[in-house]
């Protein structure tokens, strides 16, 4: 008997691709059913399919490693240290910035303004038209944060003497760098770069820094993915909120700061970390950088290792395409915007921070971040229904971070390129969405999908590396 | 960011009032939208909201005193008569947001195998996907061995005969492209009607077939087994009857089958042999109606209607004759019934004007009305001649499908039709301004259609057709089958009930109706050239020993 005459003993249960109508009759005459929210396949290249296709076993079998890297990752924090000194590469001239490469010409409002803001602090300019002559000159380097083992939310810009947090991957060795989160408001991360955020700078360089470099040194160091994953039992998806993980690292330093700090100056740290619900961002993503660049340079494999914008462009790096960046332009996020400004006066999405989603946390994460679901549009169980969708685009389920909400099951973890493109659907990120404008900073939040091209282009890149290294 | 400049200000404390931010951004932004609102703001009172307020310009002064826990609610309006109305919204809007019930928790997954973690016992796939996306998920759906009814067309033939081999590696069936109709373990799919279960099993090459013997079996007292479809394309000589073969072997192994009824145009001469050789060896009784070719056995059934009998009569142990034993006398009543119609037209009314949603009827109106033995007792088709968009046999091609030609039957479920455009199942409007342009021609005197209910049709098509019905019924005859059962979510009754109270006779089936049409059109065709002869009904049960 074929295995047609077994349906007919069988209770009928029906996929329903297409036609809404058709699920509808199902579900009428009670035949169990689920309808797919279908969509055509992203467009690419017209060999690239078949290409990807015929290597469909070897793309696999490449990202049961790179997930198997990622899932290993052990995140430490272990110490401070100022950026000149610890980034490699990092010269003098060299300022680092948020998502793929860019030129200044290129760059948005909100990176200029920071790039100005990182050119006062560093005390390279004195005045903003001086700040943008030099910027404009050729002089200064500018070049991604990801190039060099650093993350930066928003503009994400980075100079020599600003002190950095330094994650160690303990698993695999690998280092990753990310600056203190300033707080909200008037912040060089949205481009403001008046006399206050260049203080509050000084600031954090000359009394923060030195607090926490020598609280965490007597720490020794911090299990950041234990901080992550039990922040998302406490509502935070570590990327759009950290009040959670922001007041577990609160309680683990406090202590250590107490004991290794002046009263003053270990109160005006305190009460810093303590009135910045996203202090533990840059963290985050620090954390979840060096877990990702262990999977990178794993040939044939379709994982991002990289999502990351600079308010211009969004761009994709692949475990299995090298250093090559895929990118498109950054869309300008739906968002729910502070009182007085509108989707008008926001700038396309930037920063790094679309990291924790790479590494199946933040958006990908949402179904366990109740408290802001609300910048969805919609409830709870919307939440859960962004986040069941990633399972479709990832290549597994995370094995330490959990989500209460769906029976503590891993978040999506590894987006899966092929998956993206023959699905059409795309990463859902959480974003803080900055004005348009250097200067003025934060003017909502929101969510939104990933933009189609990068992931495209990404997809074309590793049918031609397949192509071309076919062994 | 809006400066204050004109309008109205207006602000209210709540103490003590929390919510959280981003309920108060949802319902700032919601007020910020409501008529008359120039600016607003909806916020706690902390240090840094108020600051905010006085960035916008809407920081009142009661605000200075204001706590972290209370809400503050700032409002420009264009005129002051609207702050209670206002107020009593963001009322509103805050008891919804309290009262906010937790929604769209069912899963809306985004593919074949997010389904499939949602269902992990799916084992059919319903397909209905553009035609050029839809082999690459059919594959899928084999692949996780899943069986599939690809609902979608244009799929081309190369990837129909890939994914009917695969299928047969596994096991599985692949019904379509184009299979529109289905019932699989008593489950409507596609566009299905509601029939009992029974022992009556059918597979079909023809979709509106599939759907007519199946609700002629159901309206005779029988019931349906399995209802497979295969695509009409399935029994051309290059895919092989792949489908079709496999459908009619699961049904020969199948316990609850008792009959096997199987429908088709006419195959590939090499797939009728394959499946004559496969029908040889089963043991149940099996009636085939090859649309339009009888292969020699002139005693087989002829049209869909017959088919459906046949298999009744043989369901009940009795034989074909007996089966159709009761046809004869309905053909004399028809033409008694055909010339009292014809009576009330004028005699340059002759031509026949079918107007067809299901293509297996279009085909079989070619079959009665240019082939059919009815007529072969006077030596020519009984309406000659004959076109159509979709020609078979003798028939002739329209010139064009938008223009009909002498007798004419069109298919207007046809592609050009259905460019960007529904089903004429599911859309009336272009079958409503045919019929109305037919009725003007002074030439015709009879327009025939079909009527298909069930699921996937059109919910209510007696009220759209009963009013054009009402307007033509001056000037031409109307004739109607009506395909589907009491069961039905429109009621066949119901159907039927309305179409002949706006003046159209309503057959029992598509070739009743044919045969109807057919003798109004040759009665006044014969008036036209003057010929008074009557004419000798020879129905086929008569030919037979």
């Amino acid at each position: 008997m074929t295995r047609l005459g077994d349906l007919f003993d069988q209770r009928l249960e029906v996929v329903n691709l297409g036609l809404e109508s058709f699920a509808s009759t199902l579900r009428q005459v009670g035949a169990p059913t689920v309808h797919v929210d279908w969509t055509p396949p992203l467009e690419v290249e017209s060999n690239a399919r078949g290409v990807v296709r015929a290597n469909s076993e070897r793309i696999a079998a490449a990202n049961a490693r790179a997930l198997a890297r990622i899932l290993a990752g052990m995140p430490q924090l272990v110490g401070m240290g100022l950026a000149r000194d610890v980034i490699p590469g990092l010269t003098e001239d060299t300022l680092l910035h948020a998502g793929p490469p860019i030129s200044w010409e290129r760059m948005c409002g909100p990176m200029r303004g920071a790039v100005v803001g990182a050119l006062l602090y560093e005390g390279r300019s004195r005045t903003q038209q001086e700040a943008e002559r030099l910027a404009a000159s050729g002089t200064i380097r500018f070049a991604p944060c990801h190039e060099h083992a650093a993350v930066g939310p928003m503009a994400g810009v980075v100079s020599p003497s600003m002190p950095v947090f330094i994650v160690k991957n303990a698993e695999f060795g690998n280092l990753a760098f990310a600056t203190m989160n300033e707080g909200l408001g008037k912040v060089l991360r949205y481009g403001a770069f008046g006399e206050d955020v260049v203080r509050r700078l000084h600031w954090m360089a000359d009394v923060l820094y030195p607090v926490l470099a020598r609280a965490l040194a007597r720490l020794g160091s911090m299990d950041l993915k234990n901080v992550i994953a039990q922040a998302l039992h406490m509502g935070d998806e570590v990327h759009n909120r950290n009040r959670a993980a922001t007041s577990l690292f609160f309680r683990l330093v406090a202590p250590a700061i107490a004991r290794t700090s002046s009263g003053e100056d270990a109160g005006s740290v305190l009460e810093f970390i303590h009135s910045n619900d996203h202090f533990f961002l840059n963290l985050s993503m620090a954390a979840s950088k060096a877990t990702l660049d262990a999977a990178r340079g794993i040939a044939d494999s379709s994982v991002a290792v990289v999502m990351a914008r600079n308010g211009t462009d969004f761009g994709v790096q692949l475990a299995g395409t090298g250093d090559a960046w895929f990118t498109g332009p950054a869309e300008v996020p739906d968002a729910l915007y502070f009182p007085g400004f509108s989707k008008a006066d926001a700038n396309p999405d930037i920063g790094d921070s679309a990291i924790t989603e790479t590494n199946g946390l933040g958006g990908f994460a949402i179904a366990a971040s109740p408290a802001i679901v609300q910048f969805v549009g919609g409830g709870p169980a919307d939440a859960i229904r962004y986040t069941t969708q990633m399972y479709e685009i990832t290549a597994g389920e995370n094995t330490t971070y959990q989500i209460p909400g769906l029976d503590f099951r891993g978040t999506p973890t590894g987006i899966d390129v092929v998956k993206v493109v023959e699905k059409a659907v795309l990463p859902f990120i959480d974003t803080g969405v900055a004005h348009k404008e250097p200067g003025i900073g934060q003017v909502g939040a929101g969510v939104l999908n990933a933009p189609a091209q990068p992931f495209v282009r990404a997809y074309e890149g590793l049918a031609r590396v397949l192509q071309g290294g076919a062994r | 960011m809006v400066v204050a400049s004109a309008g109205t200000l207006a602000g209210h404390i709540k103490k003590g009032a929390y919510f959280d931010s981003v309920t108060l951004m949802t319902i700032g932004r919601h007020v910020q939208g409501l008529p008359g609102v120039l600016d607003a703001a909806v916020v706690m009172g902390t240090p840094e909201n108020r600051a905010i307020l006085a960035a916008s310009g809407l920081l009142l002064p009661e605000f200075e005193q204001a706590r972290d826990t209370d809400l503050l609610i700032a409002l420009k309006l264009a005129e002051a008569g609207r702050v209670e109305t206002v107020l009593a919204e963001i009322d509103q809007q805050f008891q919804l947001a309290r009262s906010r019930k937790t929604q769209g928790a069912e899963a809306r997954p985004r593919s074949l195998d997010g389904a499939l973690e949602v269902l992990p016992g799916a084992n059919l796939a319903l397909i209905s996907v553009a035609g050029r996306y839809a082999a690459d998920e059919a594959r899928a759906a084999l692949e996780r061995g899943l069986h599939v009814m690809l609902f979608s067309d244009n799929v081309p033939i190369d990837q129909e005969i890939a994914l009917k081999q695969l299928a047969a590696e596994r096991g599985l069936l692949v019904m379509g492209p184009d299979c529109g109709t289905a019932i699989v373990n008593g489950v409507p799919l596609g566009f299905a009607n509601v029939v009992p279960r029974g022992a009556i099993g059918v597979v079909a090459a023809a979709g509106t077939g599939l759907q007519e013997v199946t609700t002629l079996i159901a309206r005779g007292g029988g019931g349906i087994s399995q209802a497979l479809g295969t695509g009409g394309r399935d029994i051309k000589a290059k895919v092989g009857g792949v489908s079709f073969a496999t459908a009619l072997e699961a049904l020969a192994d199948d316990p609850h089958t008792e009959v096997i009824l199987l429908i088709a145009k006419p195959p590939d001469p090499l797939v009728a042999e394959r499946l004559s050789a496969i029908v040889k060896n089963v043991t149940k009784p099996v009636v085939t109606l090859f649309l339009g070719d009888r292969g020699g056995a002139e005693a087989g059934p002829a049209t869909l209607e017959e088919a459906a009998l046949a298999a009744l009569a043989l369901w009940r142990g009795a034989d074909l004759a007996t089966g159709l034993a009761g046809l004869p006398g309905r053909g004399q009543d028809q033409l008694a019934e055909a010339e009292r119609m014809a009576a009330r037209l004028p005699a340059s009314r002759r031509y026949l004007r079918g107007l067809f949603s299901g293509g297996t009827f279009c085909a079989e109106a070619q079959v009665i009305l240019a082939q059919d033995t009815i007529a072969a007792g006077r030596g020519f088709p009984l309406l000659a001649p004959l076109f159509s968009n979709a020609p078979t046999g003798a028939t002739a091609r329209l010139d064009s499908a938008l223009v009909s030609q002498a007798h004419t039957v069109v298919d207007l479920g046809e592609d050009e039709f259905t460019q960007g455009r529904p089903h004429p199942m599911i859309d009336y409007s272009l079958r409503l301004r045919r019929l109305a342009a037919e009725a003007a021609d002074p030439e015709v005197a009879v327009v025939l259609l079909d009527v298909v209910l069930g699921y996937g049709s059109h919910e209510d098509p007696a009220s759209e057709l009963a009013p054009a019905i009402a307007a033509a019924r001056d000037r031409v005859a109307v004739v109607c089958s009506v395909t589907g059962t009491e069961a039905d979510p429109q009621s066949r009754s119901r159907t039927v009930r309305q179409l002949e109270a706006a003046g159209a006779v309503v057959a029992p089936s598509n070739a009743a109706a044919c045969h109807l049409a057919g003798w109004i059109a040759r009665l006044q065709e014969d008036r036209h050239l003057g010929n008074t002869e009557p004419p000798a009904i020879v129905h086929p049960q008569e030919n037979r020993p």
